[in-house]
């Protein structure tokens, strides 16, 4: 009903408009508007997923391009209501901080799909494979013999002084000697296409959910169009995030029970975590479902209890264990640490992981990669400033204005200085804390992300975009096709994050190059 | 322990056990305080023009049978039309008004969703944003009856959704178990509001308005034709008493609940029939025999009011033996932590 309501309501108002141009169309319904969405499409000084320098159409969105002029605003809009109306009713929504009425809201989602011919994702996969492997071989080496600090190629400093370092598991091994099992590495794209890693989540990287969701949004909206279109499924996820699982199993134990560990219904990805373990039949279990005795981890159930071999934690170290970390927390399983000791459990991710995806660390993936794998990395990181290099950091202080500056362990967009849109108080502030805590920060140039034509009001108007791919390392590397794209719905905006106001999109990775 | 054919074992969570119980039992709380209020709305069509005191004795019953007339009293300066509709529909502090239970229920299902169907967690997600769209003027403006129809529709949809598509495993079970249970609890609830409204009145006792009133009882447990079948046009007390605490074959008896409640936890237990493995099968069945043996007449002898809430505390007692017997986490608060602890 309401659906049909608002349609209504912006059928009277295009009406209104006409009238008072004076050029109401007889059957508005049957009249198509070519081109309408795209024919003010302002690309800017940027690089545009869609259109070329010259404004034609690349010819990987052609085929989107083709459909999407046939449709008129109307029902344009009407698939975007649709869209909107089926993830509230599916209650894939969140609830707005610090409203007592529990207002709920969806992720905005928009319709228009990112793209990605299949020569590019083939370019993206080597190079995600390639950093994964570098970043397992590090973690390994980094609790073990450390010998990449031993040779200087990694400052000694930049390890011990990471946050996530967990110095209490030098020496611990863990299965097939695999500590990121599941990566989320964003990526961005600056003036001229070229792909860059802007950093790597190594610890519980989320979003799969919205990924596959999205795409079920889009073919509900356009179930003509998709068979049509070559996208590579996106549906493999689940059952490869199993197999990833099952493969690392404690002492090799077959038919490994594993699960899900959430930190309960009140976290922001909760949906995530039941839809997940849901796709792969397994259990999703809060910390007080599972007890561990004689270092062996069990789930509660109405018959008793139930040894668990490997879980997919969804939870950071700190909380995961308050005999070992924050002694405080409800959230963990007392006990859980020492059943990894013993062997008799698997996380996934490892402990400890979070050296690997320290913002500081970052800066030496490539020299990682050399020093590992003998290769030059694939996909470049960011040029990156280090606040606690002298030179640098003085560097970073003269040139805040154009610098994006980022504290080293703030995720989600959080302590984050974006130097060309703040204030010179917020300059200072940054400064000051700079000084005060120089480890704790670096610098990158501001870049100027790629934009993607995002329906704005009505319009296609470009907004910036970044992409997350989500990468799983287990008897081999699997690499879903695509990732979430992530899309910075305020004009000009460059923060994707959905804490600040960004949405998604479906990415499509194409059988082919067209 | 179950095991499928394939040899997987199948296993139940004791949390998610609990949250499809307690997912089960607030949808049909939240449909049986649509219920008593309709019984209610029921009476106010056919009384005399009521003054603002009849107001009060007229809706003071149902907030009493629901339970809380202290926090009633605390919200609210007098009882009338709209403050007790409010009161037991739409405000949040109360924890048994209709929001309230759908929310808890949600909340519930949020966490089993990966356990029930798309269709029941999407009926129930829809309900809750259904009447969190709603407001008291709104529903009065519009007509009370239709919304509280709305309510008992989809909690049968619900029923009918689950039937159709949740898998007949022990999680199955435990979403009987909460809802007979309820029910029965619900059912005693409904004939109390009948006792408290004709408690001021003793000379009408058998008079028209008497009958009026069982008759909407009756309705109100859509018992109404299902009465007429067995007893004709005749509405007496004892008889609506008689059916819908012992009618084998009425789904809203307690009768009838207190056996699908028994079957329901042997089959969870894996327990023979007439033996019991539990302190909850224990005393379900204890309950369910003590009822065979009961006679109408013995009820209103002993006091019907008394003989009810006598009923509520055994019920009170399967549910707490309940727990007991299969939920075996500890109960914690973590609500703040878990938004602290953040993915990226």
């Amino acid at each position: 009903m309401r659906e049909h309501f608002c349609y209504k309501k912006i059928k009277y108002l295009w009406q209104m408009i006409f009238a008072k141009k004076g050029a109401l169309p007889m059957d508005w319904n049957l009249l198509g508007y070519p081109e309408m969405f795209f024919e003010n499409y302002d690309r800017g000084e940027f690089f545009d997923e869609m259109f070329d320098a010259e404004g034609s159409v690349r010819p990987h969105y052609r085929r989107l391009y083709e459909r999407f002029r046939n449709l008129s605003e109307e029902d344009f809009e009407q698939k975007r209501q649709a869209v909107d109306v089926s993830f509230m009713r599916q209650g894939i929504t969140f609830t707005v901080y610090g409203d007592e009425q529990g207002t709920e809201r969806i992720f905005p989602f928009d319709l228009c799909p990112r793209i990605i011919p299949r020569s590019e994702w083939e370019y993206l996969e080597k190079g995600l494979a390639q950093r994964i492997t570098a970043l397992n071989l590090f973690l390994h080496d980094v609790y073990h013999d450390q010998k990449i600090l031993k040779d200087k190629v990694v400052p000694r400093w930049v390890v011990e002084t990471a946050s996530h370092f967990r110095p209490e598991f030098m020496g611990s091994q863990v299965p097939k000697d695999i500590y990121i099992h599941i990566c989320g590495t964003d990526l961005i794209r600056d003036d001229s296409g070229q792909y860059f890693v802007l950093e790597d989540n190594g610890r519980c990287p989320s979003g799969v959910s919205y990924v596959l969701e999205n795409r079920l949004a889009m073919k509900r909206a356009f179930p003509n169009f998709f068979h049509q279109a070559g996208v590579r499924p996106v549906d493999l996820y689940s059952q490869d995030l199993l197999s990833t699982l099952r493969h690392v199993s404690p002492d090799g134990r077959e038919r490994p029970v594993c699960a899900v560990l959430t930190p309960g219904v009140f976290n922001s990805a909760y949906f995530e975590h039941c839809f997940l373990a849901q796709q792969m039949g397994i259990e999703v279990v809060e910390g007080r479902d599972l007890v561990v005795e004689d270092d062996t981890v069990y789930m509660r159930t109405t018959k008793g209890l139930t040894r668990v071999d490997v879980l997919y934690r969804r939870l950071d170290d700190d909380f995961l264990d308050p005999e070992v970390f924050r002694s405080d927390s409800l959230l963990g399983v007392p006990g859980l640490v020492r059943a990894v000791r013993a062997g008799k459990v698997t996380l996934a991710n490892s402990i400890g992981t979070g050296v690997a995806d320290d913002k500081v660390t970052y800066r030496f993936v490539p020299d990682m990669i050399k020093y590992y794998l003998g290769e030059e990395a694939i996909i470049p990181n960011v040029p990156t400033f280090l606040a606690s290099n002298d030179k640098e950091r003085s560097h970073i202080l003269e040139n805040l204005p154009d610098l994006v500056v980022k504290a080293a362990n703030e995720a989600g967009g959080y302590g984050m200085l974006i130097g060309p849109k703040s204030t010179a108080a917020e300059q200072e502030k940054f400064a000051r804390m700079i000084v005060e805590n120089p480890r704790n920060f670096i610098a990158q140039p501001t870049l100027s992300l790629s934009r993607s034509p995002t329906m704005c009001e009505g319009n296609f108007e470009g907004r910036h975009i970044d992409l997350r791919p989500y990468i799983l390392y287990g008897d081999k590397i699997r690499i879903m096709p695509g990732g979430l794209t992530r899309v910075a719905l305020r004009k000009g905006s460059l923060v994707v994050n959905s804490s600040q106001g960004g949405g998604s999109k479906d990415t499509w990775v194409l059988y082919g190059d067209e | 322990m179950g095991t499928n054919k394939k040899g997987k074992k199948m296993i139940l969570l004791s949390r998610v056990a609990d949250c499809l119980y307690w997912m089960s039992r607030y949808i049909e709380r939240a449909e049986n305080v649509a219920r008593i209020v309709d019984v209610n709305l029921q009476l106010l069509l056919d009384s005399e023009d009521l003054e603002d005191s009849g107001m009060a004795s007229h809706w003071m019953p149902i907030v009493k049978s629901t339970g809380d007339e202290a926090l009633f009293a605390r919200l609210y300066d007098k009882p009338d039309s709209g403050s007790v509709t409010d009161f037991l529909t739409f405000n949040r502090e109360n924890p048994g008004s209709i929001l309230s239970c759908i929310f808890t229920a949600r909340e519930n299902a949020r966490q089993v969703r990966d356990k029930i169907s798309t269709e029941v967690w999407e009926e129930v997600n829809r309900l809750y944003h259904f009447v969190r769209g709603q407001n008291i003027k709104r529903i009065w403006a519009s007509g009370p009856y239709e919304f509280y129809k709305q309510i008992k529709q989809s909690s049968h949809l619900l029923q009918g959704l689950s039937d159709a598509t949740v898998v007949r495993d022990e999680g199955w079970e435990f979403i009987q178990v909460g809802r007979y249970l309820e029910r029965a609890d619900q059912t005693t609830r409904i004939l109390d509001v009948k006792y408290h409204i004709l408690l001021p009145s003793p000379r009408d006792v058998g008079g028209a308005r008497d009958t009026l009133q069982w008759m909407a009882v009756l309705r109100s447990c859509s018992a109404f034709e299902a009465y007429h079948q067995i007893y004709g046009a005749d509405v007496q007390p004892w008889n609506v008493a008689d059916f819908l605490i012992f009618s084998e074959t009425f789904p809203r008896s307690i009768s009838f609940c207190l056996r699908q409640l028994s079957e329901s936890l042997r089959r969870i237990s894996g327990e023979r029939h007439r033996y019991f493995s539990n302190e909850a099968e224990r005393l379900a069945g204890k309950l369910q025999a003590d009822l065979n043996y009961t006679s109408t007449e013995e009820i209103f002898r002993r006091g019907l009011h008394e003989q009810l809430l006598e009923l509520q505390d055994s019920l009170a007692a399967v549910a707490l033996e309940l727990f007991e017997a299969y939920m075996f986490f500890p109960v914690v608060d973590p609500s703040k932590e878990e938004e602290e602890q953040g993915e990226k």
